[in-house]
């Protein structure tokens, strides 16, 4: 293991690799769930966590470079003097690294408006598997030939490892409004989330959390959210003031239209910060039901929400398992999120049974297996759920093409011929 | 009826097969669109030329994105979504262009300011590979990080790596309020200035603004930046001999006025980079791009017979072994994209 401090060490501790024929996994924070910067064998860990400087703001073009330890929200407190802030806002912000968002791909509420990591990153100074650095992307709009920083970004550090990022910043915007939609039927809220897109409305967050979850947050954190609801939306809209007042007044129509109970738009920043504080500590929060829990990630085509959500509560009580839903709703990214006491004999095979069933049921509805977790280990061998052999196969010599000797992560993101035995299902001791 | 995930659309599955049956045994394939964009890149190779077919595949605007064959031209997607009350900005300045080759030349659109780089739209994408072999890249829904991002490849690739037969794009509302404004000062003034305006665009004698939203926000927008002068969308520059050129935003002023004092047709997209420039002759395109290598920045031939992009392609050895591992006989396409050491400057 080492600790680089520069694009120098790092390309350093890649060519001793290389030279030696030892594969290399780098590693931010370890916060990813699919296991994409767990070592496997032998490997020799770079973690970046002392590379965390922000290097260069340029408040006119609104660029950031940083170095790949840089937590996701250090970045946006550094550059929040200047009205700008960085857009993906991953659950964990706190913990994260940009390195690591770039590895994943990482999303976050925030991204339904404004895109995931990928549409945020313009060029990557990337140590590839043989040591040596290449920029790619960069601060002009365009770069000629393929574009090899749109491959790097989501590559789970099998491509080689960012070094320095550029990253686009966003103005803030003049005018936010929050609002806390609260439901009697889950059913209900899903149908909101629709009527709201139907409406010609890309809200600038869409979040969607269930009975329990929305139980759990209050009893933790007391943002205000209703204890006896089925389920909330917390909704965010952005821009300019009489754009997001008529988008404000028009999702309190299809809310209630849909069955709201209530609809309450936060008055000050104290409480949309407040409001932020409830879904961003979900996480938190459910530790106080079961000492375990397993993440699911996947997403499905916006329309098909509801039937997908009603068919995940049945995978749970199939399996006599507790379910919760806390999730970017707007965007079809679904979080099943299932808790439990590891204690329990045989529990683990249910989780297991439930979560695979879970994939099956996402991939039927027309979704994919992850919206910004990543394949990782976790759901390597799923692949072939949504890819052919062929494509499969597009992706392995696209992979080859950047790392010849196989040594930049192996066995992450595409499944060997085999299932392999000593893969486990879920990394433990991760963070969400 | 919808598109099964991980085939090509039943109404275009013979006419891919049909396609795929004629790259794999063609020695040189030329994809072609509407030659709206012919001339982006290098030459144009002599070859076996094969056409993407075309159709809007599959639309439900409750998911906000579309699936199209990749012949289906600008102006037909256009209008399918506009009577949706939404919009996929593709803005090639020829609404005869079709998707694919808007995708494959890399062509953002003036907008890109507002709604982003093409790159960001393409959700899924399969092509047809050398070998004959249909393949996908990426997923119909709007996150997905299932496997590396082959859709955002393909985004200027100019055909190199394979046939782009069938895209799913990612689309949004359509602006209820959408004008043009005049006004009398350069671009990083407006910029600094607006909120997020969907397109700042500058010339030698001012700037043109777009201004997209709500109604009221678009007037109060329009009353603070005092752009009371009504405009038309500016003409693009026209001429035998023109080029697209990526600098840093902060230099697009200065260029245009450097370009304008050469005597060019330019007009240069503010906050965004891109500046677009038209010459009467092969020289005065090849003084553009001497303009633009001392910004540094580069310029892309999009007509006339200067030298495709004049500078050698960054990191080209990986991407020339991105070519081998999807095209190993070189049969797409050749010579569209520098992937051997190119002279600097010069008219091919």
């Amino acid at each position: 293991m080492c600790f680089p401090r520069s694009t120098e060490e790092v390309a350093a501790a890649v060519r001793v690799a290389a030279d030696h024929g030892v594969p290399f996994v780098a590693r931010g924070s370890g916060t990813g769930l699919a296991g994409g910067a767990t070592p496997l064998d032998d490997a020799v860990v770079v973690v970046t966590t002392q590379m965390n400087r922000v290097l260069e703001v340029d408040p006119v073009e609104r660029i950031a470079w940083v170095e790949p330890g840089v937590l996701n929200l250090d970045l946006s407190r550094a550059v929040q003097h200047l009205g700008l802030h960085y857009a993906p806002d991953p659950s964990s912000q706190q913990a994260c690294t940009i390195g690591g968002n770039v590895g994943t791909n990482a999303g976050g509420p925030h991204c339904l408006a404004s895109g995931v990591t990928s549409a945020h990153v313009l060029a990557v100074d990337a140590v590839l598997a043989d040591g040596e650095v290449a920029r790619l992307g960069g601060t002009g709009p365009d770069v000629p030939g393929y574009d090899l920083r749109g491959c790097f970004v989501g590559s789970e550090g099998t491509m080689g490892i960012a070094a320095r990022i550029a990253v686009r910043l966003l103005p803030d915007p003049p005018v936010v409004r929050t609002l806390l939609c609260d439901f009697g039927a889950l059913d209900d809220a899903a149908a909101t989330v629709s009527g709201i897109i139907a409406a010609g409305i890309v809200p600038a967050a869409l979040e969607m959390m269930d009975a329990e979850i929305t139980r759990a947050v209050e009893d933790f954190v007391g943002a205000g959210y209703p204890r006896d609801a089925a389920a909330v939306l917390l909704v965010e809209v952005d821009g300019l003031p009489d754009g997001v007042a008529a988008q404000v007044a028009a999702i309190d129509a299809v809310a209630r239209s849909h069955g709201a109970r209530s609809v309450r738009v936060a008055a000050d920043e104290a409480e949309r910060a407040l409001l932020w504080k409830g879904r961003k500590s979900a996480f938190g929060a459910i530790a106080r039901i079961a000492p375990d829990y397993y993440l699911h990630d996947a997403v499905v085509p916006r329309t098909k929400l509801v039937d997908v959500l009603r068919r995940v509560y049945e995978i749970a009580a199939e399996q006599r398992l507790t379910m919760m839903n806390v999730f970017h709703a707007g965007d079809g990214n679904l979080h099943p999120l299932i808790v439990f006491d590891a204690r329990e004999p045989g529990v683990w095979s249910r989780v297991h049974d439930a979560g695979d069933e879970i994939l099956r049921t996402c991939v039927a509805a027309g979704g994919v297996l992850s919206g910004e977790h990543g394949i990782g280990m976790e759901k390597r061998d799923a692949m072939p759920m949504i890819f052919t052999p062929d494509d499969l196969d597009l992706q392995a010599r696209l992979r080859d093409a950047f790392d010849p000797q196989g040594l930049a992560n192996p066995d992450k993101v595409l499944p060997r011929g085999s299932r392999c035995g000593e893969v486990r299902r879920a990394p433990e001791g991760t963070w969400v | 009826m919808g598109v099964s995930a991980g085939t090509v659309a039943p109404a275009v599955a013979d006419a891919v097969a049909a396609l795929a049956a004629t790259v794999a045994t063609a020695p040189t394939v030329v994809p072609v669109g509407s030659r709206t964009h012919w001339e982006v890149g290098g030459p144009a190779p002599a070859g076996v030329e094969v056409r993407a077919p075309s159709g809007v595949l599959e639309y439900d605007p409750a998911e906000l994105t579309v699936t199209v064959a990749a012949g289906t031209t600008v102006g037909e997607l256009d209008a399918v979504l506009g009577a949706a009350g939404q919009q996929c900005p593709l803005d090639s300045h020829d609404p005869a262009a079709t998707v694919g080759g808007v995708l494959a030349t890399g062509l953002s659109g003036p907008r890109r300011l507002r709604y982003g780089p093409l790159r960001n739209r393409l959700l899924e994408v399969h092509l047809v590979l050398a070998d004959g072999r249909t393949v996908k890249g990426g997923g119909r829904t709007v996150k997905n990080v299932s496997g590396y991002d082959v859709a955002r490849l393909m985004v200027g690739s100019l055909g190199t790596l394979g046939v782009l037969v069938q895209v799913t794009l990612r689309c949004e509302p359509r602006p209820a309020a959408s004008e043009w404004r005049r006004l009398g000062v350069p671009a990083a003034e407006v910029l600094r200035r607006a909120f997020r305006p969907a397109a700042v665009l500058t010339d030698p004698t001012g700037t043109t603004v777009l201004l997209e939203g709500f109604a009221e926000d678009v007037a109060a927008e329009r009353d603070r930046l005092g752009a009371s002068t009504v405009a038309t969308a500016p003409a693009w520059p026209t001429g035998p001999h023109r080029g697209r050129i990526s600098v840093r935003p902060a230099h697009v002023d200065r260029l245009v006025a450097d370009l304008a004092g050469l005597g060019l047709a330019v007009l240069g997209e503010g906050g965004v980079g891109t500046v677009h420039v038209a010459a009467p002759t092969a020289d005065g395109l090849d003084a553009a791009r001497t303009v633009a290598h001392a910004a540094g920045g580069w310029l892309l031939r999009e007509a006339g017979p200067l030298d495709g992009f004049g500078i050698d392609l960054p990191n080209r050895a990986l991407m020339a072994r991105i070519k081998d591992a999807l095209d190993p006989t070189g049969k797409c396409n050749p010579g569209r994209l520098p992937l051997a050491p190119v002279a600097v400057g010069g008219v091919a």
